[in-house]
């Protein structure tokens, strides 16, 4: 009798770890799942570009490797652990894609943008709207997808920021725009490598001595952030992109609620329309954005971290939210993308646009960073 | 009832089936025999995807 009870308590204490064990088993089955259906149904690389994000979004949440924040944590503790990780991971997919863009130019493209007035300023006000919602193009999918109620507000915001930026470019860029300049070949990666390393000892000047360090945590995270970024360019034919996706979303939404498109010069043209017309699981960055979110959710959910109560905000800090989401989608369209399509995907693939919208970005993250208490959305220090 | 990221994720989750669902049924068909090649790398074919860094007209 005792050896029955005891088995039955042993049994109910054990129950919510099997649970959990189950409830693992079955987000991981979901997701083969979601990937394996959307190879049957639309082809075989949009289900591995599916795949691809779902493992980007695990990375990031999993291992917290970000670019909001490690900025912040450089402006306002002088840690640069987080930029260090940015650093190598860039110079890591730059050393494979340089001479892959050099020998497939026709079936591989970078993210090849000009720098301009707008693009400068595109990339300042990204800066300052990324600190005040603490999240950037991957950081806000990423944290959407693990809950974070601000990031979930933002999100639909940046998609019509984004969708309106990119209606208005053309006249954004007309205001001023030099030719388009890239570095290639063994010297452009050369060049490439020499101006992070730069980045790497200026940072490690200003950083606090305590703080110069890369854990071993984001040495693991840059190597597989490096390897599914440089997967998506093989396997896409181009660089990781998060922005021109969230604005697709909102071009189908607004084309099929009747708005005439085909009048704006940019989603007008051959080229978007053709995407509004197809299907979002055939679009490159809507699927790795859909897994950015899917596999934050998958991290947040193995974690058990989703029971989180949602904190009060004020009113302003809402707002704030707002339209920083807009500001975020708006701006990256003008700064020819965001942290990923610009900084990561730009400078890992010669664009000099990466490299001048990291400096903008950078500034504007200086005031973000002073804004976010200002505006509520956190205890003033 | 206090609210926690939870109830975040589900309203995130039903936008997002709202979403495909609304694609689906307004963008022409997927068809998987139509599909591009596996790999873009050594597929002969140019790259056709739209991105955030693209210039206009580009």
């Amino acid at each position: 009798m005792a050896h029955l009870a005891h088995d039955d308590r042993e049994s109910t204490e054990h129950r919510p770890q099997r649970n959990r064990v189950w409830g693992r088993i079955a987000l991981l089955l979901a997701a083969i799942t979601l990937v394996l259906a959307l190879a049957a149904a639309a082809g075989a690389r949009f289900g591995l570009l599916l795949l691809i994000g779902l493992a980007l979004g695990a990375t990031l949440e999993g291992l917290r490797f970000g670019f909001a924040g490690p900025w912040r944590a450089m402006i306002l503790r002088r840690d640069p652990s987080g930029i260090f990780a940015q650093l190598l991971a860039i110079a890591l997919v730059a050393a494979v894609a340089f001479p892959l863009l050099a020998t497939h130019s026709g079936e591989l493209i970078g993210a090849h943008a000009p720098i301009g007035f707008a693009m400068v300023g595109g990339a300042f006000v990204f800066g300052i709207a990324m600190q005040v919602v603490l999240g950037c193009g991957s950081g806000t999918l990423v944290n959407a997808g693990s809950g974070n109620p601000v990031a979930l507000v933002a999100l639909p915001f940046f998609a019509i920021g984004s969708f309106l930026g990119a209606a208005h470019l053309n006249w954004w860029t007309s205001l001023g725009t030099l030719p388009l300049a890239t570095l290639e070949g063994g010297a452009g990666l050369g060049l490439t490598f020499a101006g992070l390393g730069l980045i790497a000892a200026f940072v490690w000047i200003l950083a606090d001595r305590h703080n110069r360090r890369l854990p071993r945590r984001l040495v693991i995270a840059a190597l597989l952030v490096a390897l599914l970024a440089l997967g998506n360019l093989v396997v896409a034919g181009q660089p990781w992109g998060v922005v021109y996706g969230l604005g697709l979303w909102i071009a189908k939404g607004a084309s099929a609620a009747g708005a005439d498109l085909a009048a704006n010069p940019f989603w007008g043209s051959a080229a978007h329309a053709e995407r509004i017309a197809q299907s979002l699981l055939t679009d490159v960055t809507s699927l790795t954005n859909l897994g950015l979110i899917g596999g934050a959710f998958i991290v947040a959910a193995w974690r058990a971290g989703l029971s989180q109560p949602i904190p009060h905000l004020p009113a302003l800090a809402w707002a704030a939210t707002i339209l920083a989401g807009l500001a975020l989608g708006y701006s990256s369209r003008l700064a020819f993308g965001c942290n990923v399509g610009a900084f990561f995907s730009g400078i890992s693939t010669g664009s000099l646009h990466g490299w001048v919208w990291f400096v903008a970005a950078f500034a504007g993250s200086i005031i973000g960073v002073r804004l976010r208490p200002l505006l509520q959305l956190e205890a003033r220090t | 009832m206090t609210l926690s990221r939870t109830h975040g994720v589900i309203a995130l989750v039903v936008v997002i089936v709202a979403l495909l669902v609304f694609d689906l049924s307004h963008s022409a068909p997927l068809d998987p025999f139509r599909a591009p090649a596996l790999l873009a790398l050594g597929s002969g074919q140019a790259a056709s995807g739209a991105h955030c860094a693209a210039a206009p007209g580009s």
